[in-house]
């Protein structure tokens, strides 16, 4: 039972990371009609959001410090972080320590602008061409961005650190009752969880209860009419794709601490999310949620020990496998529409 | 001739010329100017712009012809790299067994994969396949390694049965004695021109798959591909049953991809399954479409100018850019310097995705609709017709560019 | 076979279609006799390409089945369908713009010759010359011939259907269905189809017309079916069908007829 619970609480941070990728990604092409590539690319950014806050707060200068001294007896230099000298040691310090929860407050904003340029300057005129030639022009899009992040911030990943009160583990088990210390988890995952459950309610809410919301999910069903009614969908759906692109940019921020952002790490996500979303059912908001999940908990029981030695290799393959079979069976996923990208 | 009409068959003399004498023309600048590095005429680098126009020929036979958007093409090249490895370890260093199996596995890859992926048609499709690839690139680096050797990669050891292997045999890959490594430098003036076997042996075969595939675009069976992209369903009602019509295809184009992988085995004899790696089929999309999907000629260029551009832009670093750039006034230089070197060197990739970009956005016909396009204009102002695009040569077999 | 004898080609049998709540389709029974052409008249929406949709197997019938030549044609996939000689021209055309008006043609006459699947890829398209010369034969009948080598995506709305009726007779198919041939022509075209589809059934082809055009209808129809609300409500010769007060209400006091 602890191990069960263990494996579903492993599955739960990828899980919730492919859920909201999966999420834009389904918005993007439930109200555009579009197959974005590029949209592991956000994730990307944002993850390097975290990255960029925690390289500010820590920029430093060089400074003597009268107080202490090095072997040979020398005063010591020490690097001294603009933050503390500018807001005193006690900011200075919490700014550092909790850089990768402010960075969503940079990331907003970023993603925003990201997502409504790349929406207005490249997307917008591809709602009509074919969905081979919008996969191709995201694709180059995709790596367009990655290569320039790749030029900022170099090829090595950069450990990006969870505030400390989130860094150690916590005993769950002891928690529900078990064994003290048989299901230990890491705190930051389940900070994790707890926000993309947050962000993911936080759109269907959006969806469900405001006018806005309203427009955009009749959009979703049926275009022409709502263009017909006088209603500007256009421009909302260019808002949409600014919200998406903030949802990645946030899961992407929250990420860096369980993953050392690297410059591929979107196509990564991506290519799995894509996966995520044929199984969920292209265009099903709830399907692309469920489906995430689902597959983060298959992967982490896939991973236990006596499956792998039950099925050698499952781990590698759970995700793909389960594509395959559902695509197989159920064509338009588990819980796609009709007529979503058929002939 | 050849079964071909008398237009493909100059079309086809001129591949051949142009491909047996690639020697000569990528060498156009003599070794001691300094353009020589711009320079292509080297065995490496012609044997990939063989080897990746044969596995984007492939490519081309099912993407271009009949729109399918396979994601996994990458699987097959690597099944071929390892196909042939195992025959060097278990046989000899003679590629021949490696290649026949080469073209044999991927095929049987080939009839599983697509048999199951093309139960789907569009994005639902290159899904699968992406899904396929990315299984065998997980499982070659993980319970296969027996077969694969894992992240060491497969190559020859010492220990290797070779029970074919005889007393003074070539101890690199060869064809019948024949050593794929060895070259003839022939100097003429202050040109050098390198004559490989490695190059001659893959660009024979570059020819005779061209060949293969110019029958099939002209084939009965290549215009039914073509009806496959734009009305899969109307052929349904007019007798023609299209699965086995796609699944042949996509088990040829399969075949190419394996031959294309065993070859470049062939010229290096090692392999690893990041050859596998869905940027690997990506990249092949790439070169169909920079070229120009569907046409004969297009995404051979489209490979040739991908792998010529790497090889180049990634040979700039900033002292080149320096000597380049060092007649101008510092201040200037400095900035044109910051402005390239993102671009080159390490950045390739980016000038690569933004290449793509702009060919996808403003000439989703590639190279070959670009050139068009330009002798158009050119016939024009010249006071010709301009290329009538509504209508086609005379033949019932209308041609391909 | 005795002359009071008929021969029926096709017979639906008790078809039903429902789409969710909605019954396109309802108690449809059916008999075409061979040689003749039956008319499917009736007002939009009436479910007559859904029939057509059931025969051809692009739709499964929720009840009922088609008999074709005493095979069942329900569950069989489109493909088999075709090859047991049945071709039909859509309702809105249904083509391959990306090749030629020729190719188009010829590309069902490779079904009709190899059947439905052959491993042709070393053949060459030029050497068809059997194929290639019926094409332009009948390429020439339906006035094409000029613009065979014009992408077919070119062509203009009633010269896309005349197309589509020259991929059915390539095949010369022992049942054509004909969805709205007509629509769309200019009425030089339009008569120059009838006296085409008379020319046909000269030779004996049977034939299913679907047509709001009462002078295609009445110019070629040996019987005619009234389909309204997914019903066959009148059934008989033309003259019959003309004089059926049901019919009458159906068409709105009959400003049609
Ligand atoms: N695939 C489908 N799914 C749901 N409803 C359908 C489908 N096809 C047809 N219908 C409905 O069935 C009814 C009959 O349609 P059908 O196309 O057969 O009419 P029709 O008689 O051919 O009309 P028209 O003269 O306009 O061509 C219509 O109400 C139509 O909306
Ligand atoms: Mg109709």
């Amino acid at each position: 039972m602890d191990a069960i619970i263990l494996q579903i609480l492993n599955g739960l941070d990828k899980g919730s990371a492919y859920a909201l990728i999966a999420l834009g990604l389904t918005l993007i092409f439930g109200t555009l009609g579009v197959v974005n590539f590029a949209h592991g690319a956000l994730f990307m950014i944002g993850a390097f959001c975290a990255v960029t806050v925690q390289k500010l707060v820590t920029l430093s200068f060089e400074e003597v410090d009268p107080t202490r001294t090095d072997f040979l007896g020398n005063p010591l230099k020490v690097q001294m972080p603009y933050v503390d000298a500018l807001f005193g040691p006690s900011a200075g310090e919490f700014l550092i320590n909790w850089s990768v929860p402010l960075a969503i407050v940079l990331a907003i904003p970023v993603m925003l602008v990201v997502g409504i340029t790349m929406e207005r300057g490249l997307i917008k005129h591809f709602y009509k061409r074919p969905h081979a030639e919008q996969i191709l022009v995201t694709f180059g899009l995709a790596i367009v961005l990655q290569e320039i992040v790749r030029y900022f911030f170099g090829a090595n990943p950069i450990p990006t650190g969870a505030p400390s009160a989130f860094a150690g583990p916590m005993d769950i088990g002891a928690i529900l009752g078990f064994t003290p210390g048989t299901v230990i988890y890491p705190y930051w995952r389940f900070v994790y969880f707890i926000f993309s459950a947050i962000v993911i309610g936080g759109v269907f809410a959006f969806l469900q209860f405001t006018t806005f919301g309203m427009v955009v999910r009749a959009g979703m069903n049926d275009r022409e009419t709502v263009g017909l009614l006088g209603i500007n969908i256009d421009r909302r759906f260019t808002i949409m794709f600014g919200i998406a692109a903030v949802v990645a940019g946030m899961a992407g921020v929250m990420y860096a601490p369980i993953l050392s952002p690297n410059f591929h790490m979107g196509m990564d996500f991506l290519v799995l999310s894509f996966v995520v979303v044929v199984v969920g059912g292209m265009g099903s908001l709830p399907g692309a949620v469920a489906a995430g999940f689902l597959l983060g908990i298959l992967q982490s029981f896939a991973s236990m020990n006596e499956v792998k030695s039950l099925i050698p290799g499952i781990d590698q393959v759970i995700i793909y496998l389960v594509a395959i079979i559902v695509l197989l069976t159920r064509p338009r996923g588990l819980m796609g529409r009709r007529g979503v990208m058929e002939e | 001739m050849l079964g071909l009409s008398r237009k493909d068959t100059g079309f086809l003399i001129a591949v051949i010329c142009l491909t047996l004498a690639t020697p000569i023309f990528l060498q156009p600048f003599p070794e001691t100017s300094s353009l020589a590095q711009f320079n292509a005429g080297y065995p490496d680098l012609m044997q990939r712009f063989a080897i990746y126009g044969i596995f984007v020929m492939g490519f081309n036979i099912l993407f271009g012809l009949t729109g399918y958007l396979s994601f996994g093409h990458a699987a097959f090249l690597g099944v071929g790299s390892y196909s042939v490895v195992w025959m060097y370890k278990l046989l000899d260093y003679n590629v021949l067994p490696g290649l026949v199996l080469a073209v044999i596995m991927s095929g049987i890859f080939a009839l599983f994969i697509g048999f199951v992926s093309l139960r789907r048609s569009g994005i639902y499709f290159s899904i699968l396949t992406l899904a396929f690839a990315q299984m065998s690139y997980n499982l070659a680096y993980s319970v296969f390694t027996p077969l694969t050797n894992g992240e060491t990669g497969l190559q020859v050891y010492l220990n290797d049965p070779q029970v074919l292997m005889s007393e003074g045999a070539p101890t690199s890959p060869h064809l019948f004695g024949l050593v794929m490594n060895e070259s003839a430098k022939v100097a003429v003036g202050d040109w050098i021109f390198t004559f490989n076997v490695g190059y001659y042996f893959t660009a024979i075969i570059a020819i005779l798959v061209f060949y293969l595939s110019l029958r099939i675009f002209r084939s009965p069976f290549g215009m039914i591909l073509r009806a496959i992209k734009t009305n899969r369903n109307r052929l349904n009602y007019a007798g023609i049953n299209t699965k086995p019509y796609m699944l042949t295809a996509f088990v040829i184009s399969g075949m190419y991809a394996g031959l294309a992988g065993g070859l470049l085995a062939a010229m290096d004899p090692l392999t690893g399954a990041q050859r596998m790696q869905w940027t690997a089929s990506g990249e092949v999309v790439l070169m169909a479409i920079l070229g120009g999907a569907g046409t004969m000629m297009g995404p051979i260029l489209g490979a040739g100018f991908i792998k010529y551009f790497e090889n180049i832009f990634s040979k700039i670093n900033e002292s080149v850019l320096h000597q380049w750039f060092g007649w101008m006034p510092d201040g200037v230089q400095d900035f044109v310097i910051g402005v390239v070197s993102p671009f080159v060197g390490e950045g390739w990739h980016l000038t690569l995705g933004l290449l793509f970009m702009v060919v996808v956005i403003f000439l989703p016909g590639g190279i070959v609709q670009g050139a068009l396009l330009v002798v158009g204009m050119f016939r024009r102002r010249n006071g010709h017709d301009g290329p009538k695009k509504q209508e086609s040569a005379s033949s019932a077999a209308q041609p391909a560019e | 076979m005795s002359t009071t004898e008929k021969n029926i080609v096709l017979h639906v049998d008790d078809v039903h279609k429902t789409f969710g709540g909605l019954h396109a389709l309802a108690d449809i029974d059916l008999q075409i006799e061979e040689g003749k052409t039956h008319a499917i008249i009736g007002p939009n929406g009436a479910g007559k390409s859904t029939l057509l949709n059931v025969v051809v197997g692009r739709l499964s019938p929720t009840r009922g089945a088609v008999v074709f030549n005493g095979e069942v044609l329900t569950g069989k996939a489109p493909h088999q369908i075709n090859q047991l000689g049945i071709a039909r021209v859509f309702q809105t055309p249904e083509i391959f713009p990306d090749l030629s008006v020729l190719q188009n043609v010829m590309a069902p006459a490779f079904a009709k010759r190899d059947g439905s699947f052959k491993l042709n890829f070393l053949s060459s398209l030029e050497r068809q010359t059997d194929i290639r010369d019926e094409a332009e034969h009948i390429l020439h009948d339906v006035g094409l011939y000029e613009r065979r080598n014009t992408h077919a995506g070119a062509l203009s709305r009633g010269d896309k259907r005349r197309m589509e009726l020259a991929m059915c007779l390539i095949q010369h198919p022992r049942l054509l269905l004909l969805d709205e041939p007509t629509a769309g022509m200019s009425r030089h075209d339009t008569n120059t189809t009838i006296a085409l589809l008379q020319k046909i059934k000269e030779r004996g082809m049977t034939k299913i017309i679907i047509e709001h055009d009462m002078h295609v209808v009445f110019s070629l129809a040996d019987r005619i079916s009234v389909l309204a609300g997914g019903r066959i409500i009148a059934e008989g010769e033309p003259e019959e069908v003309r004089s059926n007060p049901k019919v009458q209400e159906a068409y709105l006091g009959g400003a049609h007829l």
